[in-house]
Order: structure tokens, then sequence, then C-alpha cells
């Protein structure tokens, strides 16, 4: 072989090579610019939807300019009466102030009706002083908390949704502090979702474990009827399954009935619109979720291996710790796992079985969305639990991993 | 699993102990989902037993224009052109992803499927953000879109395990006996992953029909579906036409299950005899 035509061939091949990834390429593109489009982006920009903060300074560019520059020690000067006066005559009059007042009240609750009412009286004001004038409609504007609110509000960025997702709040002085009682609810919602997360899991690993040995452990044709029953929920549609859970659980519901019938209770317990039968449902819809990737790895331990055991010697107890359940480890975590992410996300079955202190933090993130309109709250609080999830992540994927991955049916 | 006959007491209670959680689990999943089937059939409106009588009542509530024949109309709708264009772009994907080796396939796979990862409520957000600057909020376009973004992993998934197993020298032979690459494919992978894609194009359709979060979010009046009923009438007003549409849908899934399992016990059969 000489080595000219040798390389031309090396050439060919790795021309050919290069135009074959590139045409494989080319078919995973439309996909992948879809994802990062519609998927991928929309997401990241929750990051800056988080610190955004323009609202103020739209509508109220002047004042929201000279507050900047203001330390906050004492109230301003009189150009900043005189921009907060023409600021909100104009915008009072074009109806745009309606969004400024919106984000000063997310400071002070009251300040969006007290802009509002100066809108409303702003007429009579006529010249200078602004300061004696403005404080005339109303003497809060004399307050230099008031004033220190719009300092805080005056964009174009701000730390206020990611603190106050965590119960924290910038001080006018820029110190961080714990925010006033009324509005330390998150870190609240955050404690609950995990810990509703937490009860659910005890609850499916008690449950699904002994499930998935039978399931592993029977004859081959009791096993395929016991996976069906396992897949037959899987399969069913979440409101469906809430919906069946809404029914059985009323207080006139089927779990009631039989339970005055049997005996065991003397009056209907209280079982929908609580805590109960949020771990109820949930429970339920996760169930599967534990047994099915636990029975792939179980299917797949030799029961001769327990026998082998008790035959040396082992306490059934002893043969099971020590040689059964290291086994199902990879198989339990990955369930665990799985089963904990997805409690983590949980919005439709306690916003229709729970009560109002059984919501989790997705109910946060979708009234803050579509109720009051607050993208940086919703934004803010969606990190928060974006955060929670991912640093889970890590774990599922080395335990996926490291055992066998497992498929539906 | 049988107890042994030399069991000890011990044994015993533990081997009674596994049955009595089992018996407890299973009846647990399934009884819910079949004890509210009957209840469909009363005559009465109150959703316990026993039945005052035997009738189609509640049948005929949801076989009327509205809102529930609205309502699965849009879910059809939505559902179908979710699936055409989530299992076109995600077999596309996935053959690209198994065809040749190109810089940063691992990361562009765990970017197509990481709306799996990502709990509903944070990707419903995003779109409805995304959705309100591009003026696709409550658009029949815009439902499509986002229930293609949670679809479209599932085929991925799929498509890339069926083709695990896939044999490309039946492609080579056939662009060396003269096959322009696209009716290779046409004509020779695409038949063999036929159940993958089959699959995937299951899972995305039920994806679909039963996503409710994001429906919430981006879709208005006009876009309403069954979920979003569902939602709505559990939430405002229970009465038993809801358990009639649960009842349709649970036969649904069952058929569904059906269609699974004899997809993936055929490609089983199918790769077992390639293996051979």
């Amino acid at each position: 072989m000489t080595a000219p035509a040798g390389s031309n061939l090396e050439v060919k091949l790795r021309r050919a090579q290069r135009r074959r990834s590139f045409t494989s390429f080319l078919l995973v593109a439309p996909l992948l610019l879809f994802i990062l489009v519609v998927f991928a982006g929309p997401i990241l920009s929750l990051l800056y939807f988080s610190i955004d903060d323009p609202k103020l300074a739209e509508v109220m560019p002047r004042t929201a300019k000279i507050v900047t520059a203001w330390d906050g020690a004492e109230l301003p000067g009189e150009d900043a009466y005189a921009a907060v006066v023409e600021e909100i005559r104009t915008g009072y009059a074009n109806r745009t102030v309606a969004a400024a007042a919106m984000r000063l009240n997310y400071e002070i609750s009251g300040f969006r009706s007290m802009v509002m009412r100066t809108g409303r009286k702003i007429r009579r004001i006529t010249g200078p002083p602004y300061r004696d004038a403005l404080i005339g409609l109303d003497e809060r504007w004399g307050d230099i908390t008031y004033w220190r609110a719009i300092k805080a509000s005056a964009g174009p960025y701000t730390t206020r949704y990611l603190l106050a997702a965590v119960d924290l709040e910038r001080r006018w002085d820029g110190s961080v502090a714990k925010a006033p009682p009324e509005r330390t609810i998150y870190v609240e919602y955050l404690q609950r979702t995990f810990w509703i997360s937490f009860w659910v899991l005890a609850c499916c690993i008690l449950i699904g474990y002994p499930m998935a040995y039978l399931i592993a452990t029977s004859g081959r044709r009791t096993s395929r009827i016991l996976l069906a029953l396992v897949l037959l929920p899987f399969w069913t549609s979440l409101l469906v399954r809430t919906a069946a859970w809404v029914v059985l659980l009323q207080n006139k519901g089927i779990v009631n009935d039989f339970l005055l019938l049997a005996g065991i209770v003397d009056e209907p317990l209280t079982l929908i619109f609580n805590r109960t039968g949020v771990y109820i449902a949930m429970v339920h819809i996760l169930l599967p979720f534990l047994v099915l990737p636990l029975y792939a790895v179980m299917r797949n331990v030799p029961p001769d291996q327990l026998r082998a055991a008790a035959s040396l010697g082992a306490r059934p107890v002893a043969a099971f710790l020590s040689v059964y359940l290291p086994q199902t480890l990879p198989g339990l975590g990955a369930g665990c796992i799985l089963v904990f992410i997805l409690s983590l996300g949980f919005y439709i079955t306690p916003a229709l079985i729970g009560g109002a202190s059984d919501q989790m933090l997705s109910y946060l993130i979708a009234e803050f969305a579509t109720r009051t309109g607050n993208w940086g709250m919703a934004s803010a609080i969606a990190i928060l639990l974006l955060l929670s999830v991912a640093a889970l992540y890590p774990v599922y994927r080395g335990l996926v991993r490291g055992g066998t991955g497992f498929r539906f049916g | 699993m049988a107890l042994p006959v030399n069991a000890t007491r011990g044994q015993h209670v533990w081997y009674w102990c596994l049955r009595v959680i089992c018996a407890f689990g299973f009846l647990f999943l399934v009884g819910p989902i079949v004890v509210i089937v009957p209840i469909s059939f009363s005559s009465g409106s109150f959703l316990s037993y026993p039945l005052p009588g035997l009738s189609l009542r509640w049948y005929e509530t949801v076989v009327e224009p509205f809102p529930w024949m609205f309502a699965l109309e849009n879910s059809l709708i939505v559902a179908v052109a979710t699936t055409l264009i989530a299992t076109t772009l995600g077999t596309l994907a996935a053959y690209g992803l198994t065809r040749a080796h190109f810089p940063g396939k691992p990361l562009i796979f765990g970017l197509l499927i990481s709306p799996l990862a990502v709990p509903v409520v944070i990707s419903a957000l995003g779109l409805y953000f995304f959705f309100a600057r591009v003026g696709l909020v409550q658009t029949h376009a815009g439902l499509i879109i986002a229930h293609v973004v949670l679809a479209v992993p599932f085929v991925v998934i799929t498509v890339s395990a069926t083709l695990k197993g896939f044999d490309w020298n039946l492609v080579r032979a056939a662009e060396s006996l003269g096959a322009p690459p696209l009716s290779a494919f046409f004509q020779v992978t695409l038949p063999l992953i036929a159940p993958g894609v089959l699959a995937g194009a299951v899972f995305a359709f039920v994806t679909s029909l039963d996503e409710v979060i994001v429906a919430l979010f981006v879709s208005g009046p006009a876009q309403i579906t069954l979920p979003r009923q569902l939602f709505t009438g559990l939430r405002d007003q229970l009465d038993p036409s809801i358990v009639a549409i649960a009842t349709i849908l649970i036969l649904f899934s069952l058929a569904l299950l059906a269609v699974v399992e004899l997809l993936q016990w055929r490609n089983a059969r199918h790769r077992s005899r390639g293996d051979t």
C-alpha cells in the first residue's frame, strides 16, 4: 500500500464521517432549537424576572433617579417632592400610576391606596412648596419609611423577591434582616413542602417495599397480574384518581360509610380538606413510582440467596438485612428520590384535597403568577423549588447509573 | 414466594404481616378506581352507596355539548397535534443522536429530556411568561407548543431505547444497494423501530390528555381541556357527571395499558429473535 493512496482514503473516510456527524446533528437541531427557545430560555428567564424591577422607574423616572441618589437618612429635599407631584399628576391622568402604586404596596401595604388617593386630590396642588402641599394632602408623605419604600422600589433590579422567598428583607441601610412576621410565610411553605414529601415517601416505602417484593418473588402469572394492578393506577389520569379520592373521602363518602358500618368509628371522620386527605391521595398517586423501579431491581436478585443465608444459619431478619436489602438499595434509592422529587412539585392534589394550611410551594407559584400577577415573587419561589429539586438530582443520577435502569412494564 | 414447611413461629408472623400489608397496598391502589365506577350509573345525585337505582342520566349530561364535549374536543385537538409534532421531532432527534458521534451528545440528550426533571409548575411558569411576551397565551397553538415540550422527552427516551438494539448494518446494506438515506429510513429503519415510536406516541398522547397545570396557566376559556374542566368541576361543584367522565377515562387508560403492554411484548420478542 502506497502512502499517498492511504492518506487519500483516510481523508475521504474522515470527510464522510464528518458529513455523517453533521447530517446527524441536523436531525437533532429542530428539537434542540425548540427546547432551547421554548423551555430552557424561559426557565432561565425566571432568574431574570426574580430580580427585574422596572415598574416604578418606568412610571416615575425622575422620582426614581432622585431617591436612588438620596442616602435615606433624613426626609428627601424639595426636588423629590416636586418630582413625585409631577409624576403622580401625569401618571394619574394617563392611568399608568396604578402599576407603580402596586409595586410600592409590596413594600408597605396601604401604599397603593395612598398613591391613588394622592392622585385623586393632586389637582389641589398648584405650585411650590411641594413638600408642604403633599404632606397637606396626606401626612404620610412626611413619614420617612414611605420614602425609603420608594427608594427600595426604584429599580431597575432588586433582591427583594429572592430575599422574601426565604423570609428575609433588605433594610434601607442595606443590611439584610428577618422580614416582619406578617411576611414570614415562605419558609413555612418550604418546610411544609419537605415535611409532606417526607411522610409521603415514608408511607410509600412502608407499603411499596413489601409489594415490590411480593411481585418479584411470585410466580410468573401472579406477578403479571399484580404488576398490572400497579400499572393501572399508574396509567390512570391524575385528575381521575384525585376525583376518586374526593368522592371517597367526603364526610358522607364511601370510606366514612364503611368505617361507620364496621363500627370502627362512631361519627364520620374529617378526611378531606385536611392533611390526612393530602397524604392518602399523594401516596396513592406516587406509590407506583416507588414500586416499579424497586421491582425492576428485585427481579434480578436470586431468591436462592436468602435460602442459602438461612441454611448457613442466618436468622431471617439478619439474612434480609445483610443479603437482600443491600442488593435492592439502588432501586430503593432511585424510587425514593423519584417519589420525593415528584412530591416536592405537587400542586393539583393538595389544591383539591387539602385545606388552606396544606398547600405547598407550587400553590404559591400559581397564586402569584395567575392571581396576583406578581411575576417577581412567582419567579423567586420557583427558583427556590427548582434548587430544592436540583440538589437531589445528582443523587438520583448516581443511583440510577449504579443500579439497573427500569422500564415500565 | 411460599413459606418453608419448617418455618418458625416468627417467620409465620412476618409472612402474614407481609401478606396483610401487600393486600392493603393493592386494595389501596386499585380500590378507589374500581369503587367509583358503579356510582357513575347511579340514578341519584349522591356520590355514595347504596345506589338508589341505575340509570344513564349522568352519561347523558356528559354527551351534552357543554361543558364536557367542548372540553373533550379541545383535549383531542391539542393531544393529536401534540402527538404528531412531538413524535416527529422526537424520533428525528433520537435517530440523529444514535446515528453518529458529534460533540456534546450527552449534554444535548440531557437537555432534550430535561422537561421531565423540572416540576411542571415551574415549566408552566416559564412558558406562561414566554407566551405572555409573544402573544401565545390563551391560544390553541400555545397550549400545543407547551404540551410538546412536556411530551417530547418520552418520545426521545422510548425511541432511543429502541434504537439501542437496532442493527445499523441493515441501513448500510440498504444504502450499499443504492437506497437514498431517506428511503432507507422509511423502508428499513422506521418499520423496525415502529414499536418504540408508537410507544413514544402513546406516552405523548397521554401526557397531553392528562396535563392540567400548564393548561391552568396558559389556556383561556376557549381552550378548556378535559383535565381543566375536571379540575374546575372538582373544585366548584361535585356531581356524578364528573364520575361518569372519570369512568370513561379509566376505561381509556385500561385500553392504553393493553396497547403499551402489547407493544413492549412485541418489541421484546423482536429483540430476542434478533439476538439469536
